[in-house]
């Protein structure tokens, strides 16, 4: 088996949007059974009285990271053709804060306001107007803000190639950073 | 719904299956999740039909106008978002979790929260389009890539997040 699959052309772009479809329902579904779509257990990370957040993000990049990195090392999975979002520094930076604060002020981030909304919270749908407004704001004022936008530019790169390590390095300290974070999350939610 | 509302699932079992299903988009499409990718086509489809000629003369509108042949909504995620849309509500409904209301703090308002709500809204869309990438963008897709832009957004995203946290607290808590 050679994947992805769809880059190596087993199916079109007609039935790419229903995999969409299909992988989206998933996605919508195990966010909803993690609590996600709550925006007040969502906010409790940031006030260590919930740890659910760290929990779901970093079981979910653990388990799809080492997934990925096996079967890339079987050779069932063409590493090179997966996309990988290119790294401004400075932007990323900069759009992370601002996005933490946003994390923070409404307790929802835009795949959560999705479910927090379809699942019955006007404080969901609030969100998503306001998304749907920011980015309005943000395309109109695009020819002040494309210089920045555009600075710091490094390409495709991963943290392994940064660092001159193997990948497998990486993804060893990354399960036992997860694994610390875990044990720390259980120990702050039961003291309280 | 009268039902009593079931529990959420273990925050560590849900994490597993977003995993799971992370793993699957790379290996089927070769790319990852998103969320603020579908908002973007959602503006430039708005503004394709009240504006065509400036969502074709501006830059963050023209890339997600796709090559002109389909609306800019014929889009993997849009058609991905719309399934979380569905995944979410089906998911709440079975456990008796689907209802109106809003989700806040004892200590806020209404009008307070919805404003707040819409206001961190406006300040995440800036981010995840200065980021190119949301908490599923960047955070979940490129942070199992291993993408140094990701985890810099992911710290970024955690630092601010608590940094700013003593401000909202009356808010939450």
């Amino acid at each position: 088996m050679s994947a992805p699959l769809y880059e190596y052309g087993l199916f079109g772009e007609s039935t790419s949007l229903l995999v969409a479809l299909v992988i989206g329902i998933a996605f919508g579904w195990f966010l909803e059974r993690g609590g996600m779509g709550s925006a007040t257990k969502l906010a409790g990370q940031f006030y260590l009285t919930d740890m659910s957040v760290l929990k779901v993000l970093f079981s979910a990049v653990v388990t799809s990271m080492l997934g990925v990195f096996w079967l890339a090392e079987l050779g069932w999975l063409d590493l090179p053709l997966v996309y990988l979002p290119p790294t401004y520094l400075l932007p990323q930076l900069a759009g992370g804060v601002v996005f933490g604060l946003g994390f923070v002020m409404g307790g929802l981030c835009p795949g959560t306001s999705c479910v927090s909304a379809a699942t019955g919270r006007r404080d969901g749908l609030a969100v998503v107007g306001g998304m749907l407004f920011g980015v309005f704001l943000f395309n109109e004022s695009f020819p002040w803000i494309e210089p920045f936008y555009r600075s710091t530019p490094m390409g495709q790169i991963t943290i392994p190639e940064i660092l001159g390590v193997p990948f497998g390095w990486v993804v060893f300290a990354v399960v036992l950073a997860a694994l610390a974070a875990f044990r720390a999350s259980e120990w702050i939610e039961a003291r309280r | 719904m009268t039902r009593e509302p079931r529990p959420y699932s273990s925050p560590y079992l849900a994490g597993f299956g977003i995993g799971l299903v992370l793993l699957l988009s790379f290996v089927v499409m070769g790319r990852g999740l998103g969320a603020s990718g579908a908002f973007s086509s959602t503006v430039a489809a708005g503004m394709q039909s009240l504006v065509p000629e400036r969502a074709a003369a501006l830059e963050p509108y023209a890339v997600f106008l796709g090559d002109g042949k389909s609306g800019p909504l014929r889009d993997w995620l849009v058609f991905e978002i719309l399934g979380v849309i569905l995944g979410g509500a089906l998911s709440a409904y079975l456990a008796g979790r689907l209802r109106r209301g809003i989700d806040m703090g004892p200590r806020s308002a209404h009008r307070t929260r919805l404003l707040l709500a819409f206001s961190a809204g406006v300040m995440m869309a800036f981010g995840a389009k200065l980021a190119r990438g949301c908490t599923s963008g960047q955070a979940l897709t490129g942070g199992a890539l291993l993408s140094v832009g990701s985890w810099i957004f992911i710290v970024a995203a955690f630092a601010a997040g608590y940094a700013f946290a003593p401000l909202f607290r009356k808010q939450w808590t």
